[in-house]
């Protein structure tokens, strides 16, 4: 996901839920060239709005001219990046393995250390659900690669500023 | 029908009902199909709007976009789906990128045939969105009047810019119950920033240590009508102007300070005042590329001060020292409160070197050029006349040598640079003030890409005077490439052009023109001038090999202004276009 010199940038995006919000929103990057990484769209605590998180990646130097483009979008109420120290971020991945009788001990002992959810169990195959920090669900990805892998949906992030600090 | 009913009113009544409240007395366009209710509805509301029906729609979109700059009001457009609404996305681009409140309504097919493909259908809201400042596709015909007040709201307020709004067919036919009225819902538009005082002080103080200051005005001066304040603090601090070309008329260009326009066609002594201040303060500009040329050599070594409305100008272009956001004419205000004298004597001395030793010229040898044509224009009208241009060489010796002395008088494509709008610009500026003498200075080029509005002109017996610098060339382009690619001509040379004067003259109304000699360009402008009827063409028939300097290569920093064609073979630009 990540390039070497493209560090992925969470912003987050109050905006009014309007049609063409997201794609407005969407036009200011793709028009500096940067790209989405990950995009997170849900209704707000008032169903007017929406809260967007969005990781993107790109040039650092062009990102404060992106965050300002973004917040002056007339339905844009306020758009922040936050650097993951100052705020709580979270991820949920499901991924789908082959797995039979007789390597499930091993695959549970994964879900268990990982403090991973089994939300899916057949003869053949095994669907695990990881959540945490974005660190922790791809250390789980990596060590469940001695498996055979055949779907991944991960959510991307979502943040919320830590404290009293708006996000 | 009643017109206080609004239960027996449709859609496209309530929509002209708004317009009405929003104080719009002109609309520019043209119908089709989907806006055939919104056209009737001018006739059945017997409202007092005045429809300019234009012969293009880019042209009702410049025409709206001049009646805007010349009056400070919306322009406002009227056009029908597919191809008549892409017609006004270079308008709309054109307004967007010089900050220009304009409401363009597009009709577009019938709710239910969204998405399909229908006759005449295009996604509007999807091809204007990066080019305006906002949109609206409209679902619910009484959502109607709350769409139109904050369009309004939104292309007039703040830094002004052009809005959509997109209304299918069986919303302008369906019928209206809602409150013509309604409050605004937005909660995400905040366009007047509360103003720093203190960051103002901190300006006042950075300025009172500046022995060579320069102010560098922009066309947020004139939208936030700032140019009586403006130059009252030039004349506190005894500090020179330049504007950039939108920012004409910021000062009066007769005014002892005014140091013209500045940047890659600007006046020599702009720039190299610009080269050897100690601070420069930017008012309502955006430090756009063709002042700037070289961006980290732009004023390294002064101070640099940025007040802008906007605030992604902030350190977008040029890192700045102090920066204060706010409209123009509030943060003059509170800075006139703060400010006084500098010593600015010496600096002033070695700006009159500057203009006395490289003033604007031109040569008189050989044939009629275009700098004398306009020079003799400005001496006879002494200013007092709107001016609009195309884009190109006639626009660079339009903007030097027509000195600009009143606020609203020069309209241009500044950022778009979109060749064809001088025309329309100044039929939307006659049909604004129409007592004002309005001058289209255009090229062979872009005449021929918007001429066919002279029969709007005509219809409306508006007396605009389009000056045709004709060279038979993309003339700019032929420069660039006499200067920087070794002379090759590509695609510039514009055989069979027109007789502009036979051509202007075959339309009902109008009076064609041409002028060949120096000696006789007082008489055939005087001719001109005196016919009032109804547009004229007035042909200059120009040398066709002349180029514009002063110039500062695309890219290039100001220090390396030619103030003359250099000799040796110059090497090709690295900046933008």
């Amino acid at each position: 996901m990540t390039t070497n010199n493209n560090k992925i940038h969470t912003l987050s995006v109050y905006v009014s839920n309007r049609p063409g919000v997201l794609a407005r929103i969407a036009q200011v990057f793709a028009r500096r060239g940067f790209n989405i990484e990950s995009l997170v769209v849900s209704p707000g605590k008032d169903g007017k709005f929406s809260r967007m998180t969005i990781g993107v990646s790109g040039n650092p130097d062009m990102l404060q001219q992106i965050v300002k483009q973004v917040g002056k979008l007339i339905d844009v109420l306020s758009c922040i990046e936050h650097p993951e120290t100052d705020a709580v971020v979270r991820e949920l991945a499901l991924v789908k393995i082959l797995c039979g009788p007789e390597r499930r001990t091993e695959a549970l002992q994964l879900v268990d250390h990982f403090n991973c959810k089994t939300v899916d169990l057949t003869d053949k195959s095994m669907v695990i659900m990881s959540t945490g920090a974005s660190e922790k669900v791809n250390a789980f990805l990596d060590m469940v690669r001695t498996f055979d892998v055949v779907e991944l949906v991960r959510t991307g992030k979502v943040l919320m500023a830590r404290g009293d600090r708006a996000t | 029908m009643t017109q206080q009913n609004t239960q027996s009113m449709e859609g496209a009544q309530a929509l002209v009902k708004c317009l009405e409240r929003q104080g719009v007395e002109y609309i520019f366009g043209l119908p089709g199909g989907s806006a055939i209710p919104m056209y009737d509805a001018l006739i059945t509301t017997g409202t007092k709007i005045k429809l300019i029906l234009t012969r293009h729609e880019q042209g009702a979109s410049h025409m709206a976009d001049g009646y805007a700059r010349a009056t400070g009001k919306p322009g406002v457009v009227l056009v029908t789906s597919g191809p008549a609404a892409t017609n006004t996305i270079t308008g709309i681009m054109t307004a967007q990128m010089d900050s220009v409140p304009m409401v363009v309504i597009t009709g577009q097919t019938i709710s239910s045939m969204i998405g399909k493909d229908a006759f005449q259908e295009a996604d509007v809201f999807g091809i204007s969105m990066p080019v305006v400042k906002h949109s609206y596709l409209i679902k619910d015909t009484n959502d109607i009047p709350r769409v139109v007040k904050e369009a309004f709201h939104i292309a007039s307020t703040g830094r002004p810019g052009p809005v959509v709004i997109d209304i299918p067919k069986d919303i302008s036919a369906g019928p209206f119950t809602g409150a013509l009225d309604p409050v605004m819902d937005l909660p995400g538009y905040r366009p007047d920033p509360k103003l720093d005082p203190e960051r103002v002080k901190e300006i006042s103080q950075a300025l009172a240590k500046s022995r060579r200051p320069v102010i560098l005005a922009g066309h947020g001066v004139l939208i936030s009508k700032a140019a009586p304040q403006l130059q009252r603090l030039a004349e506190t601090l005894n500090a020179p102007v330049t504007t950039t070309m939108l920012g004409k008329g910021a000062i009066p260009e007769t005014h002892p300070l005014s140091l013209g326009m500045l940047g890659m066609h600007g006046t020599a002594y702009a720039n190299k005042a610009v080269v050897e201040c100690d601070l420069i303060m930017s008012i309502g500009s955006r430090f756009d590329d063709r002042i700037i040329g070289q961006a980290d050599r732009f004023c390294r070594d002064a101070v640099r001060i940025h007040i802008d409305i906007d605030e992604t100008e902030i350190n977008k272009m040029i890192n700045v020292h102090h920066h204060c956001i706010g409209d123009a004419r509030e943060v003059i205000e509170e800075m006139l409160k703060h400010v006084g004298p500098l010593d600015t004597d010496d600096w002033l001395q070695r700006i009159a070197q500057f203009k006395k030793r490289y003033p604007l010229r031109y040569g008189k040898q050989g044939g009629l050029k275009a700098q004398q044509v306009l020079d003799e224009l400005y001496k006879m009208t002494e200013g007092k006349a709107i001016i609009t241009t195309d884009v190109g060489q006639h626009q660079m010796w339009a903007a030097q040598f027509l000195k600009t002395v009143r606020p609203d008088d020069f309209i241009s494509s500044g950022g778009a640079g979109t060749m064809g709008y001088g025309f329309p610009a100044a039929i939307g500026a006659q049909v604004g003030r129409p007592e004002e003498a309005v001058w289209a200075i255009v090229g062979d080029g872009g005449f021929q890409m918007t001429l066919c509005e002279l029969a709007t002109a005509c219809v409306q017996k508006l007396p605009v005077k389009v000056l045709v610098i004709n060279n038979h060339y993309l003339g700019m382009v032929r420069q660039w490439q006499e200067l920087f690619y070794d002379d090759r001509e590509s695609g510039v040379d514009l055989e069979n052009n027109p007789d502009f004067a036979k051509l202007a003259a075959s339309y009902p109304g109008a009076r064609g023109f041409t002028i060949k000699r120096a000696a006789d360009i007082r008489k055939i402008l005087k001719r001109a001038m005196e016919y009032n009827d109804g547009p004229c063409v007035i042909n200059a028939e120009c040398e066709k090999t002349e180029n514009v300097f002063p110039m500062i290569p695309a890219g290039r920093p100001i220090e390396d202004m030619l103030i003359e064609r250099p000799r040796q073979k110059m090497e090709k630009p690295t900046g933008s276009t």
